[in-house]
C-alpha cells in the first residue's frame, strides 16, 4: 500500500495532467515489457493480449494530451511524476507474470492497475484545495471507473484458469 | 698458465655461511671487468641456514648453459653437500678448495680424483674482527680465477653500502687474507682476456629480462600473486610499472590474477601476471575466457619441477602440455618460449605485441633455470615490437565485436568509446558478440579465432635455426644453449650439426619448420620432460622429415652440453 | 564515481539493449533492471561510461541487457575482472552483477578482498537463496532445511551473513534492497555509485520457478527502523541482529577509496635499464 508521500505533489491542473498522462505511459512501458517477455517465453495470446492493452493505455495518454492543450505534459511529467514505493499506479506487478499465465491473468492485473489508479485519484478529488483540480481528478475517476468496467467484461470472456494452468510437463532447463 | 675461454666455479656452503653471495660478487666483478657469465644458485629446502651452491661459469663469450663439469670448487663447509652430488660435477682436472674443519667431503669429491687443497678459512676469519669464511673463499677464488683485489673491492663495497664502514673493512680484509692463501696454490689456468667491449652490457637475471621485455612491448598493468620461481618477475614490475604510468596490484589469488589483467585488457590496457605451474594450472579456465572473447593477456609461466607441487626451486620443461592443449574446447592461442637470459627480454616483447596485434592470450613458458639465474648480456637493440591492437573508433551503426574480417582480427571497441557497447562474453558467440548456441555462427568464430592466428606471417623470430648437418638437434627454452655448446663440440670433431630451436611453440608452423629440417637425415629432439611433450607434440602436428630419436630426462638436473654432444655422436 | 558529462534528460530507455532477456517471466531480475535503468538515468551517465561486469548466472545476464559496455565473465571471478578493469580505467563507472552462488559461494575469496581493497565500485548480488541457472541446488543463503535434489531435507549448514562479512571487511557501503520495489532500489543504486569506494548492495530477488515460496517476500520485506550509521560498531550489532529483510541504505563508511596514479608518462628508459648495467 502507497503512503500519501510516496506519490508526487499534485498542486495545479497541469500538475495533475502531467501525472495522469505518466500514469499512463507508465502502463504503456510496462504492458509492451510483458508482451516482449510473452514473446521471448512463446505465449503468443497474452503477446495479443498485452500489446492490446498498451495500445489502450496509449490512447488514455494521448486523450490526456489533449486534455492539457499546449501545455508540455510530456516534459512537466518528467519532471514531477515519481512514485516512490511499488510504482506507478497502473504499472502492472511484473512479479506476478509467468511464462505460461493466461489472458485471465492478465485481465487480472490490469484490474488491479486500474483499480489503484481510480483509488489515487479518488485521494486527489478528497484532497485538492484547487477547485479546478478537483473537478479534473473528478473527470480522471470517472474514467478510470469505465476501464474498471470494462475490464471486468473483457472478464467475462475468458473464464478463470483451471488448476493445472502452471503445469508444464517438460522440466526447467539449466542454460549454463 | 694456460688461458681459457671458460672457466667454472662452484661455491658451497651452509648456515649462513654466504656462499651464494660469494658466487654474486664473483660474478659482479667479472661482469664489470669485462666478462660474461652465467649464475646459477641450488638450495637446499630450508628458508635461511640450509646447504648453497653457487654456480658460476665466466667466459670471453655470452654463456647460456653450465659446464659439464667445474673447474674449481670451493667448500666453505660440506654439511649436506652431498645433496649437490649429481648436480656439482667434478673430475680429475678440478681443483677443490676444502676447509679442514668445514666437515668431511663428500663422495662426489672424495671419489672424483680431483686435486683437493686445505685451506682454514673458518679460522682465518676468526682472526679478523666480524670476520666471515665466505669473504677468505672470495678472496681465494678471485685470486684464483685472476682478478685484483680494486676489482672484487667495487661490488663489494656496493653490495654493504647500508652495512657500514666496519662491515666493510671486516669484508675487504677477508679478501684480502684469502688473496694470501691462494698466492700459494698453484693453479696453471686463467680466464683469458675478454676483447675490448664496446657494446653496453646488462647483468641481470631471466625474470627481471622478461619483466623489462614486458614493459618495452607495452604491458602497463600486472596481477600479481607471489609463486616460486616467477615471483621476481613481479617484484620488479611493482616499482618499475608506476614509473611508465603503469601500475600492478596484488591478486589474493591465481583465480583473482589472471581475471584481473583480463579486465584491465578489456578495458584496453595490455597486461600481464606471471606465475608457475600450480598457478598456470588455476589460470586456465579465464585464459579460456580471453581465447573465446579475442582478449589479449600475456601470462608467464616460469617452469619448475612437476607435476603438483613438484619441486619448486628447481627447472623442468613439463607445462609444454597444459600451456598448448590446457583449454577445455578448441582454444588456439599463442605459446612462446625464451632461448636464454637475454631472449627473455626479446621474447616478452614480441610476446606482448603478438597478443596485442591478434586479440588473443600468449603463454610464454620460461623456466626456473632461466627465470633466477644471472647472465651478462648486450643490451638489447630496440625493437620495434610495441603492442598494436586494433581498435574500433567512429562507430556507426550496430557494433559488431567479432565481426569477420580478412586477416581475422576485428577492431576493438574500448569502455568510453560512443557508439561501441558491447558485452565481452566466454559464452559462444554471434558477429556481434551475443550469446548464441547456433551451428553456423559457433563454426564461424572458431574458425576466426583459429585463422587469424594461422594467416600471421610471424616471420624469422619463430625459432632459432643455426647450422648444417645431417643430423638435428630440436629442443626448446633452456637447453637451447646446451644445445649450441654441443653442436660446437660436435663441429669441431667434424660433425655437422643443425639446431632448430622454436621460439614460437604455438600456433605451429608446419611449413617454416619443414624448411628448416631440409636435408636432414636424422633429428635428436632433447628436452627436459619426462613424457617426451615435446617429442609427441612435434610428432602429433608436423611431418617430420626423417628418423627421430628423444633424449629426455626430467628435472631437477639440466641436460648439459656434454650430455648433448655424447648423444650425437653416438647416433651416426 | 567519477565527474563525467552528463546528458540532458537521459531516460531509463537510454540504458536497455534491445536483447531481450531469458529470465523467467515473473523473475525479479526484470525489477532489478529496471533499477539499474533508472539508477543511470537519475545520475545522467552516459550510457558509454558505464562497465556492468558479472559472473555466471541468470544475474549475471545483466550486462547484455543494458546498453553500456559489459562483461559477462566466468563463474565467481565478477569482482577480479572489476578490480583490473577500474584500476586502470579509472575514469569509468564500474557496477557489477552477481547472484548469492556466484557471489558468495566460488566468488566468496573475492568478496571479501574486494571489500577490503575498497576500490570504487558498485556490487550488486541479486540474492534468490538458491542457484537458479543450473536448477535449483542450495546457495550459502538457503534455509538449512530447505530440501532440494542435492541436499535432500535441506543443507543443515547455516547461512552466513553476507551484509556482515562486506562489513568485516571492510565494504564503505552496505545496502539491501527488495527488487519488487524499483523506485527504491534505484535510489539506493545511485546512491551506491556516488558513494566513494566499494559499495555493496543486496538486492532479493525472488525467483519464480525454482523458490516460488518468495512470493511472501513482499510481506515481509520492511523499510529498516533506523537510518544508516557511520560507525562500525553499530553496525556490526544491528547487522549480526538483522532478520534479513531490513530494507535501505544500512552503513556508509569513510575509508578513501582505492586507486593508484594510471596514465602515461614521459618514459624515460634509461631509469629502468639502470639497475642492470654494467
Amino acid at each position: 500500500m502507497s503512503k500519501a508521500s510516496d506519490n508526487p505533489k499534485v498542486a495545479s491542473l497541469n500538475d495533475l495532467l502531467a501525472v495522469a498522462y505518466q500514469i499512463e505511459i507508465d502502463a504503456v512501458d510496462r504492458y509492451n515489457l510483458l508482451a516482449d517477455q510473452m514473446e521471448t517465453h512463446n505465449n503468443p495470446e497474452l503477446v495479443k493480449v498485452f500489446r492490446d492493452l498498451a495500445r489502450a493505455e496509449g490512447i488514455h495518454g494521448e486523450e490526456i494530451r489533449r486534455l492539457a492543450g499546449d501545455f508540455d505534459v510530456v516534459a512537466h511529467a518528467r519532471q514531477i511524476a515519481k512514485f516512490e514505493r511499488r510504482g506507478s499506479p497502473e504499472e502492472a506487478d511484473l512479479s506476478s507474470a509467468h511464462y505460461l499465465m493466461t489472458p485471465w491473468h492478465a485481465l487480472q492485473l490490469s484490474l488491479d492497475g486500474e483499480k489503484r489508479a481510480l483509488a489515487y485519484f479518488t485521494s486527489i478529488v478528497e484532497t485538492a484545495k484547487d477547485p479546478k483540480v478537483k473537478a479534473m481528478a473528478g473527470e480522471l475517476v470517472e474514467e478510470e471507473a469505465e476501464h474498471v468496467n470494462l475490464v471486468h467484461r473483457l472478464l467475462r470472456r475468458y473464464p478463470p484458469p483451471s488448476e493445472s494452468w502452471a503445469d508444464d510437463m517438460d522440466p526447467p532447463v539449466s542454460q549454463e | 698458465m694456460a688461458a681459457s675461454p671458460s672457466l667454472s666455479i662452484a661455491i658451497i656452503g651452509s648456515g649462513g655461511a654466504g656462499a651464494l653471495t660469494t658466487g654474486d660478487l664473483l660474478l659482479e666483478t667479472a661482469c664489470a671487468a669485462g666478462w660474461h657469465g652465467l649464475y646459477t644458485r641450488t638450495l637446499g629446502p630450508q628458508i635461511r641456514g640450509g646447504e648453497a651452491a653457487g654456480l658460476l661459469r665466466l667466459a670471453v663469450h655470452p654463456v647460456e648453459c653450465l659446464p659439464d663439469q667445474f673447474d674449481i670448487l670451493v667448500g666453505i663447509d660440506w654439511l649436506n653437500a652431498h645433496r649437490f652430488g649429481a648436480e656439482i660435477k667434478v673430475g680429475p682436472q678440478t681443483l677443490v678448495i676444502s676447509d679442514p674443519r668445514g666437515g668431511e667431503p663428500p663422495p662426489m669429491v672424495t671419489q672424483s680424483g680431483a686435486r683437493v687443497v686445505e685451506v682454514p678459512m673458518k679460522e682465518m676469519a676468526k682472526a679478523i674482527p666480524d670476520g666471515r669464511p665466505n669473504m677468505i673463499a672470495l678472496g681465494i677464488a678471485s685470486r684464483l680465477l685472476g682478478f685484483s683485489a680494486e676489482q672484487v673491492s667495487a661490488p663489494l663495497e656496493k653490495r654493504l653500502a647500508d652495512k657500514g664502514p666496519a662491515a666493510i673493512e671486516a669484508s675487504l680484509a677477508g679478501i684480502k687474507a684469502g688473496f694470501g692463501a691462494a698466492a700459494g696454490i698453484a693453479y696453471g689456468t686463467q680466464l683469458a682476456t675478454p676483447r675490448a667491449n664496446t657494446a653496453r652490457r646488462w647483468l641481470l637475471s631471466g625474470n627481471e629480462a622478461t619483466a623489462l621485455g614486458a614493459i618495452r612491448g607495452g604491458i602497463r598493468f600486472a596481477a600479481a600473486y607471489p609463486i616460486t620461481p616467477a615471483t621476481e618477475i613481479l617484484e620488479w614490475l611493482a616499482p618499475n610499472l608506476s614509473k611508465v604510468g603503469g601500475t600492478l596490484l596484488q591478486a589474493e589469488d591465481e583465480l583473482a590474477a589472471i581475471n584481473m589483467i583480463v579486465g584491465a585488457s578489456y578495458g584496453g590496457t595490455p597486461s600481464l601476471t606471471a606465475t608457475s605451474g600450480p598457478g598456470l594450472s588455476l589460470m586456465i579456465e579465464a585464459l579460456g575466457l580471453a581465447t573465446s572473447a579475442e582478449i589479449p593477456i600475456v601470462v608467464v609461466d616460469v617452469m619448475r619441477g612437476g607435476p603438483s607441487t613438484g619441486i619448486p626451486t628447481k627447472s623442468e620443461q613439463a607445462d609444454l602440455n597444459i600451456a598448448v592443449y590446457g583449454m577445455h574446447g578448441d582454444a588456439p592461442h599463442l605459446v612462446l618460449a625464451p632461448q636464454s637470459v637475454g631472449d627473455c627480454v626479446f621474447t616478452s616483447q614480441w610476446a606482448t605485441h603478438l597478443a596485442e596485434s591478434l586479440q588473443a592470450p600468449a603463454i610464454i613458458l620460461s623456466d626456473q633455470f632461466m627465470g633466477q639465474s644471472r647472465a651478462a648480456i648486450e643490451r638489447p637493440a630496440d625493437v620495434a615490437f610495441i603492442g598494436a591492437r586494433t581498435l574500433a573508433a567512429n562507430i556507426a551503426g550496430t557494433y559488431k565485436r567479432h565481426a569477420m574480417a580478412a586477416n581475422g582480427v576485428s577492431p576493438m571497441a574500448l569502455p568510453g568509446t560512443r557508439g561501441g557497447q558491447y558485452t565481452a562474453d566466454g559464452l559462444t558467440h554471434t558477429e556481434r558478440g551475443t550469446p548464441t548456441s547456433g551451428a553456423a555462427d559457433h563454426l564461424a568464430q572458431l574458425d576466426k579465432r583459429r585463422d587469424k592466428l594461422d594467416r600471421f606471417n610471424f616471420g624469422d623470430h619463430w625459432a632459432s635455426v643455426e647450422g648444417e648437418g645431417d643430423i638435428a638437434v630440436m629442443t626448446w627454452g633452456s637447453l637451447t644453449g646446451a644445445a649450441r655448446e654441443a653442436a660446437a663440440h660436435a663441429v669441431a670433431d667434424g660433425i655437422g650439426v643443425r639446431v632448430v630451436a622454436p621460439r614460437l611453440l604455438a600456433p605451429v608452423q608446419p611449413e617454416r619448420l619443414a624448411a628448416a629440417l631440409e636435408g636432414v637425415k636424422r633429428i635428436l629432439v632433447v628436452e627436459q620432460t619426462h613424457g617426451r611433450q615435446f617429442h609427441k607434440y612435434l610428432r602429433a602436428h608436423y611431418d617430420l622429415p626423417a628418423p627421430v630419436r628423444a633424449f629426455n630426462r626430467p628435472g631437477p638436473l639440466p641436460i648439459t652440453a656434454g650430455e648433448i654432444h655424447r648423444a650425437i655422436t653416438e647416433w651416426r | 564515481m567519477s565527474g563525467l558529462d552528463t546528458r540532458l534528460a537521459a531516460k531509463p530507455a537510454d540504458y536497455k539493449s534491445d536483447v531481450k532477456p531469458i529470465w523467467c517471466p515473473g523473475c525479479g531480475d526484470y525489477h532489478v533492471l529496471m533499477s539499474f535503468t533508472r539508477a543511470f538515468a537519475q545520475l545522467g551517465l552516459p550510457p558509454e561510461q558505464i562497465a556492468v561486469v558479472s559472473g555466471i548466472g541468470c544475474s549475471s545476464r545483466i550486462p547484455a541487457y543494458t546498453n553500456c559496455y559489459g562483461f559477462h565473465g566466468i563463474h565467481g571471478r565478477s569482482l577480479a575482472l572489476a578490480a583490473g578493469l577500474k584500476v586502470t580505467r579509472p575514469d569509468l563507472t564500474v557496477v557489477v552483477a552477481s547472484g548469492d552462488g556466484d557471489g558468495y559461494s566460488i566468488g566468496g575469496n573475492h568478496f571479501l578482498h574486494a571489500c577490503r581493497r575498497n576500490i570504487d565500485m558498485t556490487y550488486v548480488v541479486m540474492d534468490n537463496h538458491i542457484y537458479g541457472m543450473t536448477k535449483g541446488q542450495p546457495s550459502p543463503t538457503t534455509e538449512p532445511e530447505y530440501d532440494t535434489a542435492l541436499a535432500p531435507g535441506g543443507t543443515g549448514v547455516a547461512p552466513f551473513h553476507p551484509l556482515v562479512v562486506a562489513l568485516a571487511s571492510g565494504a564503505n557501503f552496505i545496502a539491501r534492497c527488495f527488487s519488487g520495489e524499483p523506485n527504491e532500489t534505484a535510489d539506493v543504486l545511485a546512491e551506491a555509485i556516488k558513494h566513494p569506494g566499494f559499495s555493496f548492495v543486496e538486492i532479493l530477488s525472488p525467483c519464480i520457478t525454482f523458490r516460488p515460496d518468495e512470493k511472501v517476500w513482499k510481506d515481509q520485506v520492511h523499510a529498516a527502523s533506523v537510518g544508516a550509521t557511520h560507525d562500525q560498531g553499530k553496525a556490526a550489532r544491528r547487522l549480526m541482529t538483522d532478520d534479513g529483510f531490513n530494507i535501505g541504505i544500512l552503513y556508509r563508511g569513510n575509508r578513501p577509496p582505492y586507486q593508484p596514479a594510471v596514465g602515461a608518462t614521459d618514459i624515460d628508459w634509461s631509469e629502468l635499464e639502470r639497475d642492470f648495467e654494467l
